[in-house]
């Protein structure tokens, strides 16, 4: 057991210096803007007074190391400055939007996990059928875009069958039917995407499993063969899957970004593509925080995972 | 290096077969496109597929079929850069670091794995905030999102090459540490980044028509698949094929790749696992 908890300290550790290099490179952001971004971000109300006064909020006339002290203070306080643009705090506006991006990415996760992972195991001990069916099933999977399915699925579910909302919202805390119909399809389009991933990699690693000599010694034994594949190989399949799903999460808030957008979901990547458009760089800065850190504390969540699953990555043989 | 297995690969020629369709296509554009891709008429709006406009015609009654021939040119353009860009940089720099081995590896691959820490389409729009939009910034964009993968892929690469005999061979007869990375090791290594780089050019495709969708990649008036994407979406239910041809073009793209680079795939591990 202390073994397992010293790997869980070890990377704790490892993570902390990922989280300072992520506020290094989000403070950078906004002084790696060419010209004045005070002046960009402002616009047509880009007054000397205005300018002045902001300048001096965001202390861009102070050196750049205090400047970064300043914010990375206010930061761990949870001040996250403010919107120049609305005149909210950046706080206040992630507080109403992570809630969204948190409810579409882990419904598309937990529903792509559920789907994918069966799907793979049945692709990889199951005849010719399921598995071509599934091949077939993952190359349209990672080819299709997945905003572009987002928009062919409002085309056949809202424009044709007229069952769903194309885009919108409603506060899950609000009205909790409401909040699904208008998550139906946002999910639906990255689950698609994702359950292509997961299966592809839960097959291989499920038929990879397969061939060792264990399964042969059960088989031997007697073991019924789905409990040897399901209780058995998947459970050794177990490290290659829970690794897909890490890395994949990332590419899940990426697709989230857009899918938001596509979809009129006021989350956290919607929010920040808005900010591009309009040059509001400090909601920017939140946006990419927000999501990259999701990003590395759920990689974080999914290596502990894999200690749980395989004693032996947590006791030092497979670091 | 034998090409009788590459020629026999079912999936490698239907990919490599579509893959040239379209290439051949978005090189003659300018010859095959029936229309003016700009060209605006108000008798032809949201008008369906017909024989003189197979794909139908947009909102503003432009050809959709001109329209994606050239915008699929810009969109090859933009990957092909993209992934060329980042080949030039990952190759020498996983070489390095995986023919070096210690110190050099430390140094050269930690900023790297940096890189990694953050999801792609999350650094690539982080990089357009700063550096702004079109097509140049949506390349380099995916290029810096692309050279670390491909450093990584070199480096493991290079890094088994470097163990087999013939180098401690080379190494014997006097050969110097350059000589024997370019010559020696760099051909025997690429196979599996060449295989990631297709796999990444359908990635590119990808991520360059979503920056666009998002209005972060090509702006207009250059035409872009992911524009027209975003162009399209008003009259969606009134005109589905200005919607449908772009994203298909996108979709068979990327499903070329990925067969290209699944046939590769195994080409290589087939020819690794005998040597």
């Amino acid at each position: 057991m202390s073994e397992r908890l010293r790997f869980a300290g070890r990377r704790l550790l490892i993570t902390i210096p990922v989280l300072f290099v992520l506020s290094v490179f989000v403070f950078l952001l906004i002084h790696l803007v060419p010209g004045d971004p005070v002046r960009t971000m402002l616009g047509f109300r880009a007054t000397p007074e205005n300018i002045a006064r902001i300048r001096g909020e965001l202390g861009l006339d102070r050196p750049l190391l205090a400047q970064y002290g300043t914010w990375l203070n206010n930061l761990v306080h949870g001040d996250l400055g403010r919107d120049y643009v609305s005149g909210a705090s950046l706080t206040s506006l992630l507080r109403t939007s992570l809630p969204v991006t948190l409810e579409l990415t882990s419904l598309s996760m937990v529903l792509a996990t559920l789907v994918g992972v069966p799907l793979g195991v049945l692709a990889a001990s199951r005849g010719r059928g399921w598995r071509s069916g599934t091949e077939g099933f993952v190359i349209a999977g990672i080819s299709i875009p997945d905003f572009w399915l987002g928009i062919m699925l409002v085309l056949l579910f809202t424009g044709t069958l007229a069952w769903l909302p194309p885009s919108g919202y409603v506060k899950l805390t609000d009205d909790v039917a409401r909040n699904l119909r208008y998550m139906v399809l946002p999910v639906l389009t990255l689950v698609i995407g994702e359950t292509a991933y997961i299966a592809r990699t839960a097959r291989s690693a499920v038929e990879e499993a397969l061939t060792k000599p264990f399964v042969g010694y059960l088989r031997a034994k007697g073991v019924a063969e789905k409990s040897i594949v399901f209780r058995h190989a998947l459970r050794n399949a177990g490290v290659p899957i829970a690794t897909v799903i890490g890395i994949q999460f990332g590419v899940l808030l990426g697709g989230s970004i857009v899918i938001e957008y596509a979809f009129g979901l006021p989350g956290v990547g919607k929010l920040t593509v808005v900010a591009i458009n309009q040059r509001n760089y400090t909601v920017v800065q939140g946006g990419v925080l927000v999501l990259a850190a999701m990003f590395i504390l759920v990689n974080l969540f999914v290596e502990l995972m894999i200690g749980v699953i395989d004693p032996r990555v947590a006791d030092g043989a497979g670091a | 290096m034998t090409t009788s297995g590459l020629t026999r690969d079912r999936r490698l020629i239907v990919g490599v077969t579509i893959l040239g369709v379209l290439v051949l296509a978005a090189v003659l554009a300018p010859l095959i496109a029936p229309h003016d891709p700009e060209s605006i008429d108000s008798a032809r709006l949201l008008r369906g597929p017909s024989l003189s406009h197979l794909f139908g015609a947009d909102a503003l009654g432009r050809d959709v079929f001109s329209r994606v021939l050239f915008a699929f040119r810009i969109s090859l353009v933009v990957s092909a850069g993209s992934v060329g860009l980042a080949l030039l940089i990952g190759v020498p720099l996983g070489l390095l670091a995986g023919y070096s081995g210690g110190w050099v590896d430390l140094v050269l691959m930690r900023p790297v794995d940096m890189i990694l820490v953050l999801p792609a389409l999350l650094l690539a729009i982080s990089l357009i905030s700063v550096l702004g939009t079109g097509s140049s910034i949506t390349l380099i964009a995916i290029a810096v999102i692309f050279f670390p993968i491909l450093a990584r892929v070199m480096r493991s690469s290079a890094q088994v090459v470097t163990t087999l005999p013939f180098v401690d061979s080379s190494r014997a007869r006097g050969m110097g540490g350059f000589g024997i990375a370019t010559r020696h090791v760099l051909p025997n290594a690429l196979g599996p980044v060449v295989v990631q780089a297709a796999i990444l050019m359908g990635f590119s495709m990808q991520i360059e028509a979503a920056l666009s969708y998002l209005g972060l990649g090509t702006q207009p008036p250059t035409p872009s698949l992911g524009l027209m994407l975003f162009e399209g979406r008003d009259t969606l239910v009134q005109a589905p094929w200005a919607e449908i041809f772009p994203g298909l073009a996108i979709a068979i793209t990327v499903l070329a790749f990925n067969l290209v680079g699944d046939g590769l795939r195994r080409h290589v591990n087939q020819h690794s696992s005998a040597a």
